[in-house]
């Protein structure tokens, strides 16, 4: 599961750093976004100039009856007025596409990364946690890259500009207005460090939340199997309302904060207004002046008080950051090499290989040494759990070997680029995992060139060509994970994907499981043809499956303990006849032994 | 679509994937989804009455304080200027504080109350809507996506939460300062009340062309951004074969273009957006620069104060700035308005598999099935039991078998009433499926599935699901009982063992154990097994099958299997050959003669060589 942001001050470091870091994503985008910068500057000190026109009327014309001034500088707030309104339409419509363009980015990276990412990563996270990082907190960190750090900026750029004319209008209230923002930049740095603790556990309760979503939507048959709508809604309930806890947590720290950053302006206005009018009583200050100096404070009210909602947003945006360079910083631990297999003959060896689940006491495999020469098939038995599918699992390397090494023609798996490690290995799992596509995706996965014969071929091998008979032949949608189709359906698909493009080596894992005994003699004789030419590694319980082998390998305790003929391993090897032979007087106990 | 009115083309989920609408489904769409807002608001209906009143005070408040500067300058300064005492201007200041802390004070109360109405709300639409998902059929389930789940649940929420946080505040404070505005502008001076409230109507216009323009563009949003999610989920979920297959290029191209076409919506909605934000600043600053001319005339013939010009400099600021927060709020409003729609679509769905209104009584399920007439086939496919008539009586068990494809499976789920027949009746003790109570069916019926889902949790989660309120000891017992018990034991933290995401760290074979186990604790009338050893190694298949002997000596038993030893167990065989039962007997009487079974059970033994 994700790890918990650790101590404050170190979260809070790595926050900036992980937002800082996502900014070179912007750097397509530098034309638009100076131009939308422009416009931004520009439309403040448009915004700044109005009331100081206003000002001039107020003093000038208004005061002095001066009619012939009035037009002029009427025609003057029109002017900036308009000018304002087309920066700021210049700024929202330049921002546009980079900000826009930052979230796509980061988003195809991220799926891109998470595409790499190897089984061990996506055995822990669950979709859903990843999903909340690449839809929630990438449009999070847009928001604030996007509109944030602008209105940051221009709100910062605001109060100084309008505490810079204050000042130089009347220096005695421009310093009590400039004095004002102590109280804030003190609060808003105590704010930020609740909020951001506060604002993590709440996406990471969302997360859990999307997990739950998600299982209960795969799980469905099986909860619905059991009736157990109310257990399921009850622990649904329970993570919401932890969600719902937290959020109104939030609520109460934000909303202490917003509202202090009200009461800031507002009580600045007033103060303003006292020693402004005794100024203007001791006549060290205009009316008109006076007027302007209320007109700006009153701008300032804005500004301040977004600037909470704005920071909350950041806080929020580094949080999210740090969520999703968390998967981007994961390293995936399997890549590939550089060497590739011209022509490959499919000589598969394990040697000396040792394998071991991250954290677990004993290894699941020990010093597996297996030789299968190429056109050679060994089928692998072994009791349920003895680590047949880890065996299998390890030579398209989806996972690695943590000793020992697994060759193909000579060359360690390790060292060979994945696409052509890949495309020399083919694996029917013994879960047949299909996506609702058409059924024709579904087969040509990864083999986009392969044409209606090879499609038929393989079809033909798996005794899968009912494929062709559904509604829309092989353009018909499966639903999702196949579920449309019967378990049996499922996995000749699986298994027709597999032979499909005609692997050199070919790994079957329990494939012939849901299938009934006349299709099953029906795919192994057609298998045999394929397994003529190919290398293949086939995980076998049953008698009939092992006869497509031309040798045995017992899998005990973590290692081969035998390999032969089946005929010789069932007459000479007491453990292998116990797992294979079907004699009723066997003892299940004793044969588990 | 499937579970609605034929015809009806928005009822339900039917309308999610469009996004050009005629006026009356849009129309038809709306009021669903006020519905459901109504429907999550009313409960709050107080708190949302006081919400009001506190917001009224506070906007008052905010609008006061303009109007206090403004008097300071007209009333406070003068007699100060005459050295008439700073009394007045005092008073004024002292209003001006005042007015500051109600309006914060009133402020928090109010972030606090709706934050509070607005999480009870998310509350309650997650809660309504993760049932519903739960309530709706598998026919449902198979073609709405589990990502389209997950993207409802999630984006769709999120969407709606932040109308919730942000929206309503802004809305309403934002109505509330207009009109206070527009009444204040009135009072101080209608003449130049009325030049600045002349462009009011061109606004309105303005704001009719957003809210259309912007509907469309979000509807097109959301359900680009359901896109990626499916693509998201699915590929993540089948990730496995993704990798083995070389799948990832041209996964990385699909997705790269459900994100472009999602990044082309949002880019569309942001330039809504900034056309219409800016030209309602363009209408708010030509009017202050109108108010400013003509008050400045007015002023310099003395029809005007100068501080009532100063106060209506100040009004307008705060006139317009509301507008842009009305947009905002727009933006929200339509975002949240095309989730709500898809939202209040699936709550419309009805489950194809309908609780009964009355439901019949069956204290105590003796649990023999019998189907009777009943005919069967998936949404629009070609029928899959053609017509059926079987009856086992309780405590029977029967094996089926048969080539893959011939409907067992479907069978099993018309007994554990996974579907309803499309004609026919499925009785379980004289008693339709369709009169029965949910929680009583499947108490009495209960199915281990070809596909064993184990969920997140320990090992012994995963069977107590089977029933919840089950004992420790009852967990042991239940594994112990199929011979589960020893493999469990070994395991690193024996019954505690985490199973991983989807029963990961198991094998395949452990995961069909556990799954077993649980529905044996589940202890149920009829228990359909739906090949459910099929992934195990003999000795523990036969462990299995010794174990079944004891266990569905007093139940009704419905066994699926392609591996004949299983039906050795069994008291009777069905065969079954495209939806219909060619050959039913003792499994003695079929292997004795020449039927299908036979052969069937010939070519086995031969291949148990
Ligand atoms: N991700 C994992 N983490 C820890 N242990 C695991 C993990 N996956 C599998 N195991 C354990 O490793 C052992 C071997 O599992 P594997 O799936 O290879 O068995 P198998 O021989 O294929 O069994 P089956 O015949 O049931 O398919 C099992 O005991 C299992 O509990
Ligand atoms: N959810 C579904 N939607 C549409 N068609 C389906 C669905 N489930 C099964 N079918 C079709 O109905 C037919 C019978 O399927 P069923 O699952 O009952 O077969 P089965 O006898 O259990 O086969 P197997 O031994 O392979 O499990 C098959 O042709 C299958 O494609
Ligand atoms: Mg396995
Ligand atoms: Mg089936």
């Amino acid at each position: 599961m994700p790890p918990q942001a650790g101590s404050t001050s170190d979260a809070r470091r790595s926050s900036w750093n992980s937002l800082w870091r996502l900014r070179s994503y912007l750097r397509p985008y530098t034309r638009p976004l100076v131009v939308s910068w422009v416009a931004a500057v520009l439309g403040i000190a448009a915004g700044i100039l109005t009331p100081l026109v206003g000002k001039e009327i107020i003093d000038g014309p208004v005061a002095h009856g001066d009619q012939g001034a009035l037009l002029p500088l009427g025609l003057l707030a029109l002017v900036l007025g308009v000018a304002e309104a087309l920066l700021t339409f210049l700024r929202r419509w330049s921002q546009a596409a980079p900000v826009l363009g930052l979230e796509t980015a980061i988003r195809d990276d991220l799926y891109r990364h998470l595409q790499r990412l190897p089984m061990r990563f996506h055995d822990e996270w669950q979709s859903g946690q990843l999903l909340s990082r690449a839809t929630t907190d990438l449009s999070t960190i847009r928001r604030f890259l996007g509109f944030g750090v602008l209105f940051l900026v221009m709100n910062v750029l605001q109060l100084t500009t309008v505490i810079v004319v204050l000042l130089r209008m009347y220096w005695p209230l421009g310093l009590l207005v400039a004095g004002s923002a102590i109280p804030v930049v003190i609060l808003s740095q105590r704010f930020e460090k609740r909020y951001i603790r506060i604002s993590r556990q709440v996406q990471d309760e969302q997360g859990d939340l999307a997990t739950f979503v998600e299982e209960s939507a795969l799980g469905i048959r099986t909860i619905k199997a059991f009736g157990r709508r109310r257990h399921v809604a009850a622990t649904y309930d329970g993570l919401a309302g932890k969600v719902h806890r937290t959020s109104l947590a939030k609520v109460r720290l934000s909303s202490r904060f917003f509202t202090f950053l009200e009461v800031v302006p507002n009580v600045t206005l007033a103060m303003v207004l006292l020693l402004g009018a005794l100024a203007v009583g001791g006549g060290g200050l205009t009316l008109g002046t006076l007027v302007a100096f209320t007109t700006l404070v009153l701008q300032l009210v804005w500004p301040v008080t977004s600037l909470g909602y704005i920071l909350a947003m950041g806080q929020e945006a580094m949080t999210s950051a740090d969520r999703v360079v968390e998967v981007l910083d994961t390293m995936p631990e399997i890549v590939g090499g550089s060497d590739t297999v011209a022509a490959p003959r499919g000589h598969l060896r394990f040697e000396g290989v040792e394998f071991r689940f991250p954290g677990a006491a004993r290894p699941v495999l020990r010093d597996v040494w297996l030789d299968v020469r190429p056109g050679e098939t060994v089928a692998v038995v072994g009791a349920t759990g003895s680590g047949k599918t880890t065996l299998t699992a390890l030579v398209p390397r989806l996972v690695d070997v943590t000793a020992g090494r697994v060759t193909v023609d000579g060359h360690d798996v390790r060292d060979l680029s994945l696409p052509s490690l890949r495309s020399v290995v083919a694996t029917a799992f013994e879960e047949p995992t299909l996506f609702s596509m058409s059924v024709r995706e579904n087969l040509t996965l990864g083999h986009r060139d392969a044409t209606d014969d090879d499609v038929r071929a393989a079809l033909e091998i798996a005794q899968a060509t009912f494929a062709y008979d559904l509604p829309w032949g092989l353009d018909t949608r499966i639903g999702e994970q196949g579920m449309s189709l019967s378990g049996g359906q499922r996995q000749r698909l699986a298994l027709a994907r597999a032979v499909l493009g005609k692997p050199r080596i070919l790994v079957l894992d329990d494939t012939l499981s849901a299938l009934d005994v006349e299709t099953e003699a029906l795919v192994e004789e057609a298998l045999r043809g394929v397994l003529a030419d190919a290398t293949g590694l086939v995980v076998a319980h049953r008698a009939s499956t092992v006869l497509l082998a031309d040798r045995v390998a017992l899998l005990r305790e973590g290692t081969i303990t035998h390999i032969g003929r089946h005929t010789d391993l069932l007459s000479e090897v007491p453990e292998y006849r116990a797992l294979l032979a079907q004699d009723a007087e066997l003892d299940p106990e004793e044969a588990l032994q | 679509m499937s579970e609605g009115v034929a015809g009806d083309t928005w009822r339900g989920v039917a309308a999610e994937d469009k996004d050009q609408l005629s006026d009356t489904v849009s129309l038809l769409l709306r009021t669903r989804s006020r519905r459901l807002l109504g429907d999550l608001l009313r409960p709050h209906r107080r708190q949302m009455a006081l919400l009001f009143a506190i917001i009224v005070l506070s906007s008052g408040a905010g609008l006061a304080i303009p109007y206090l500067v403004a008097a300071g300058i007209d009333d406070g300064i003068p007699p100060m200027l005459r050295d008439d005492g700073s009394g007045t201007l005092l008073v004024i200041v002292v209003a001006v504080v005042t007015a500051a802390l109600i309006q914060a004070l009133t402020r928090q109360a109010f972030l606090r109350l709706s934050g509070r109405i607005g999480q009870d709300i998310l509350l309650e639409l997650r809660r309504r809507v993760f049932d519903h998902f739960q309530k709706l059929s598998l026919s449902f389930h198979e073609k709405y996506t589990s990502g389209r789940v997950i993207s409802r649940l999630t984006s769709d929420i999120e969407a709606i939460a932040e109308l919730l946080a942000s929206g309503l505040d802004g809305l309403v404070t934002a109505v509330l300062t207009l009109v206070g505005t527009a009444v204040m502008l009135l009072v101080l001076d209608a003449h130049l009340a009325v030049v600045a409230l002349l462009p009011l109507p061109l606004l309105l216009l303005f704001t009719r062309w957003f809210r259309r323009e912007s509907g469309i563009t979000y509807r097109r949003t959301r359900e680009a951004v359901a896109l990626v999610i499916v693509h998201f989920v699915e590929s993540m979920t089948g990730i496995r074969a993704v990798q083995a297959f070389r799948r990832e290029p041209r996964n990385q191209e699909i997705f790269e273009r459900l994100n472009d076409d999602y990044r082309d919506a949002n880019m569309r909605a942001a330039r809504i957006v900034a056309i219409f934000m800016p030209g309602i600043k363009l209408i708010g600053n030509v009017t202050v620069a109108a108010v400013l001319l003509y008050g400045g005339w007015l002023a310099l013939h003395d029809a005007v104060t100068v501080g009532v010009l100063a106060a209506f400099l100040l009004y307008l600021r705060q006139f317009y700035e509301p507008m842009q927060e009305i947009s905002q709020f727009y933006n929200t409003l339509q975002s949240a308005g095309a989730a709500l729609e898809k939202l209040s679509g699936v709550l419309e769905e009805e489950p194809a598999v309908a609780e009964p209104r009355r439901p019949a009584a069956l204290p105590y399920a003796r649990g023999s099935v019998r189907f009777d007439g009943v005919e069967f086939s998936y949404t629009g496919g070609a029928p899959v039991i053609p017509a059926l008539d079987l009856e086992i009586p309780a405590g029977q068990t029967v094996a089926v078998v048969g080539t893959t494809g011939a409907g067992k499976t479907t069978l099993a789920k018309l007994i554990s009433r996974f579907y309803d027949p499309v004609a026919g009746r499925v009785l379980l003790d004289g008693v339709d499926l369709r009169d029965l109570d949910e929680a009583v069916l499947r108490r009495s019926v209960v199915m281990v599935t070809q596909e064993n889902f184990l969920f997140t949790g320990t090992v012994a989660d995963n069977i107590r699901f089977g029933r919840p309120e089950a004992g420790d000891e009852d967990v042991v017992a239940a594994a112990r009982a199929i011979g589960a018990h020893d493999f469990i034991a070994a395991l690193p933290d024996g019954y505690d063992t985490e199973v991983g995401k989807r029963g990961g760290r198991m094998s395949a074979g452990q995961r069909q154990l556990v799954a077993f186990a649980r529905a044996f604790l589940a202890d149920p009338a009829v228990l359909i097994l739906d090949e459910a050893t099929s992934s195990l190694d003999v000795p523990s298949e036969r462990l299995v099958q010794r174990a079944l002997r004891t266990i569905l000596a007093d139940r009704t038993a419905v066994i699926i299997a392609h591996r004949l030893s299983t039906v050795e167990i069994a008291d009777r065989v069905l065969v079954m050959e495209s939806g219909r039962v060619v050959e039913d007997g003792s499994p003695e009487r079929l292997i004795g003669g020449s039927g299908r079974f036979a052969r069937l059970h010939r070519a086995w033994v031969d291949s148990l060589a």
